[in-house]
């Protein structure tokens, strides 16, 4: 997917960041999937940790945290908090 | 299973039947355990992979069927336990819905609440781990919560029993009164297009047993059942175009193409208001990290995380046949004291081998391995329970992914080193239907406690007793990653396709309940004994009878004057034991491993060997007395039977030793084993695909060490004798 300005990703986000969700680019069943954890337009997410080469990313929205594999975090635009 | 023994519930009026449904980890099972107390009776579904469970009780004057269906995140269909929900709350007949919310989490459970909404169903909505979100500050204001949402909802707690009685009368309450419609409350946009739609039914009289409204609704978020019955209707060819336009409207409204998300947003929304208008979150009195938070401090750190969880798997090994260890002599003793008890009773010589040596023996060796099963779901459930698996597929998943598996794939994957059938049942946890497969697939490569025998007999025929524990080990390991290879090789090759999302829930850390574990232990290990008792019976008797017969009179003539002149005890022995390998070469068995035999010399083994593996086909604890009986040492071989030992060492050459073991390691498990892949994977056509595919593998890999072996010792390649 090319875009023009340089879309912030969750694996921007270094551990501990927080940020609103922009966009899912996911398709099908794993958008549908994110959406039914509640990740969608508008959510806040925070950055909790990673698992040993940054494969996995564990991040916590509302009061569940979650995790995802860095192919699936990548598709999950987000805008920085300040 | 046990439902013929299930209390009968007589269908009166005052028959509730109560289907349960919550997100994963809300504690639906425990919520059951406590509404039912000791009169819990548990029944499964038969012809379902994901079981739900019945559960039966009276209470006052009603009786009480609760169906406790698989936990859903939601209705996308996306894993088996979602579609198996889904199934029964649409197709199904029940009364009520009770929706079990956790009430530490409320956002994220009342987005299933507001599809459960839209299904048309009398609903109560239970609050559970109320106490929990007490202690961590959250208020929930639950009468306001009903009223808003038009569900009478009951604060509860299965844990610490608060609440349950009062549920059971909402439940009455509910089930008499006459149904409300839930109030879901949409945006502007949305709400008109409902609008548009409910008019147009209002007007052309259309009537059903559901609103107009939340017809409405269900065409617009495209729910395939309203779908369907509103198909066939003459208004439809007018609807059709307007419900196109009005999705249309919608998706433009939401910036998105896809209606789903337009709804699961919508559904956000409308939470985000009622959440606000009935929880008041007090503040903490600090911002000190939660337990859950230290404790995953030191489980899931990037360095000591993966260390950790090896040594917790270790212990539970070492435990598993340690202590599993202890009972299985007693079990083997009591097998064989049962066998001469009900051998004496029976006069005729046929049918007391039959019993005796077929099904007692055959059922005797399965039972064997019972307490290590046990062990080691126990070991699992806990791991289950208290919500760790989860952190080890997150620590994992980096390196399976690699291989194509998904990192909740090393729970059976280690299970199958214990036994290939628990192993098989325990790939259930993953959600995904290709990596499932995946995982069933390579599941046998990982070397089950039966095949330790003969890897036993083996290594301490060929190695000296120094290295011989090391070689064992090497032998264990080769099959792991031979495993994940072959898992590289599936993915790429049969498997291939997109990669499947790892998206998980990473849930609170609670302390598990015993009831519970031991509940699903009690539940696994009676699936276990009862396939002991019905299939393996089955397949013992095929074994014996195919070793048995056709019983050759001129082997017999030619041994009985022998053997009865005979002056020694060793030597009366030593002949029966070569009538009885007579006796095997021209049975049915022995037939088929001499027409096989050209099949098996590339590979270096003989038709003897070809006849073990056969054995080892029904279960792999029958390859060692198998051998035992065509070397003609005793009856009564096991692997620490030095003359075994002996005469493998004597009549097999290495090449063909290791040629063998190969086989064992990578070829089909159990006969027991493949009815249970058949079953989970969903089809015969797996079961052939398994087969196909282990015995290329084995076959190949076995010709490979072969010659190889055969290049580095130097040897010529000769035939066992």
């Amino acid at each position: 997917m090319r875009l023009k300005r340089k879309m912030h990703t969750l694996t921007d986000c270094p551990r501990g960041c927080s940020a609103t969700v922009v966009k899912l680019h996911a398709k099908g069943p794993l958008k549908q999937r994110l959406v039914s954890f509640g990740i969608m337009k508008g959510a806040r997410v925070e950055v909790i940790g990673f698992a040993p080469i940054k494969s996995t990313v564990e991040i916590k929205i509302g009061r569940m945290r979650l995790a995802l594999r860095k192919e699936e975090a990548q598709m999950i635009e987000i805008d920085h908090d300040a | 299973m046990m439902r013929e023994t299930a209390p009968v519930c007589p269908v009166t009026e005052n028959h509730i039947r109560i289907a349960l449904v919550g997100q994963p980890n809300v504690g639906k099972s425990m919520l059951i355990n406590a509404i039912s107390n000791a009169r819990l009776h548990v029944g499964n579904f038969s012809g379902v992979t994901v079981e739900k469970s019945e559960v039966f009780f009276d209470y006052n004057d009603f009786h009480f069927t609760i169906v406790d269906l698989p936990g859903t995140y939601a209705f996308t269909d996306y894993s088996i336990e979602e579609r198996v929900t889904h199934d029964f709350l649409t197709n199904e007949d029940y009364d009520l819905i009770i929706n079990v919310v956790d009430s530490t989490n409320l956002d994220k459970n009342l987005q299933l609440t507001a599809e459960l909404m839209t299904m048309n169903k009398k609903m109560v909505l239970a609050l559970n781990m109320s106490d929990e979100a007490e202690r961590e500050g959250i208020e929930i204001d639950a009468p306001y919560l009903s009223q808003l949402l038009n569900i009478p909802a009951v604060k509860v707690s299965a844990a610490a029993h608060t609440g349950i009685e009062k549920l059971i009368e909402t439940v009455i309450d509910t089930y008499n009164q006459p149904m409300r419609e839930p109030k879901l409350v949409f945006s502007e946009a949305v709400e008109e297009e409902i609008g548009i739609i409910e008019r147009y039914l209002d007007e052309h009289h259309f009537k059903a047993a559901i609103s107009n409204r939340n017809i409405a609704i269900n065409l617009l978020q495209n729910e395939k059942k309203t779908y369907r019955t509103l198909h066939d209707l003459p208004l439809w060819t007018e609807l059709q175009p307007q419900l196109i336009e009005a999705d249309k409207h919608i998706e433009t409204h939401h910036d998105t193409d896809d209606i789903k998300e337009v709804f699961a947003e919508e559904y956000a929304a409308f939470i985000r208001g009622v959440i606000a208008g009935t929880v008041h979150y007090r503040e903490q009195a600090s911002e000190k990290k939660s337990l859950t938070e230290r404790v995953d401090d030191l489980l899931i750190h990037p360095v000591l995380g993966i260390p950790i969880f090896l040594f917790l798997m270790w212990g539970l090994f070492q435990l598993t046949f340690e202590i599993g260890n202890i009972p299985m002599e007693w079990i083997d003793s009591f097998f064989g004291w049962f066998g001469d008890v009900v051998g004496a009773t029976i006069s005729n010589e046929d049918i007391r081998s039959l019993v005796v040596d077929g099904v007692i023996a055959g059922v005797g060796a399965v039972v064997l391995f019972t307490p290590n099963i046990i062990i080691l779901f126990i070991g699992i459930a806990l791991l289950e329970s208290t919500g760790y698996m989860s952190r080890v597929a997150f620590l994992l998943d980096g390196i399976f992914h690699k291989f194509g598996l998904h990192g909740q794939s090393f729970i059976p994957l280690v299970t199958g080193f214990g036994c290939s059938i628990p192993a098989y049942m325990s790939a259930r946890i993953l959600k995904n239907d290709s990596d499932r497969l995946l995982t069933l697939f390579i599941i046998g490569f990982m070397s089950c406690g039966a095949r330790l025998p003969v890897y036993v007999l083996f290594t301490g025929a060929f190695f000296a007793p120094g290295i011989a524990g090391n070689v064992l080990f090497a032998i264990y390991i080769a099959g792991a990653v031979i495993g994940l290879i072959a898992a590289k090789v599936l993915k790429m090759t049969a498997f291939r396709g997109e990669d499947e999302p790892f998206v998980m829930e990473m849930p609170k850390y609670r302390m598990p309940s015993l009831k519970l574990v031991w509940h699903t232990v009690l539940t696994k290990t009676v699936m276990y004994l009862k396939k002991a008792g019905t299939f393996i019976a089955g397949a013992s008797m095929l074994v014996w009878f195919l070793s048995n017969y056709p019983h050759s009179d001129s082997v017999a003539l030619e041994y009985a004057p022998k053997i009865e002149a005979a002056a020694e005890q060793t030597e009366m022995e030593k002949l029966s034991a070569e009538a009885a390998a007579k006796q095997l070469e021209q049975s049915y068995l022995g037939r088929i491993g001499k027409t096989i035999e050209p099949l098996f010399e590339p590979i270096g083994l003989d038709w003897k060997l070809a006849v073990a593996l056969q054995a080892g086909l029904a279960a792999k604890e029958v390859v060692v007395s198998t051998l035992g009986v065509l070397y003609s040492v005793s009856d009564e071989a096991s692997e620490t039977d030095s003359s075994l030992v002996g005469a493998i060492r004597e009549h097999i050459p290495f090449a063909s030793a290791v040629s063998f073991i190969v086989v064992i390691m990578l070829y089909l498990p159990c006969l027991a084993a493949s009815v249970v892949f058949t079953r989970e994977a969903g089809g015969i056509k797996y079961f052939f695909y398994l087969l196909l595919f282990t015995s290329a593998t084995a076959y190949l890999l076995a010709l490979i060490a072969y010659r190889l072996t055969l290049l580095i010792t130097g040897a010529s390649a000769v035939l066992p004798h």
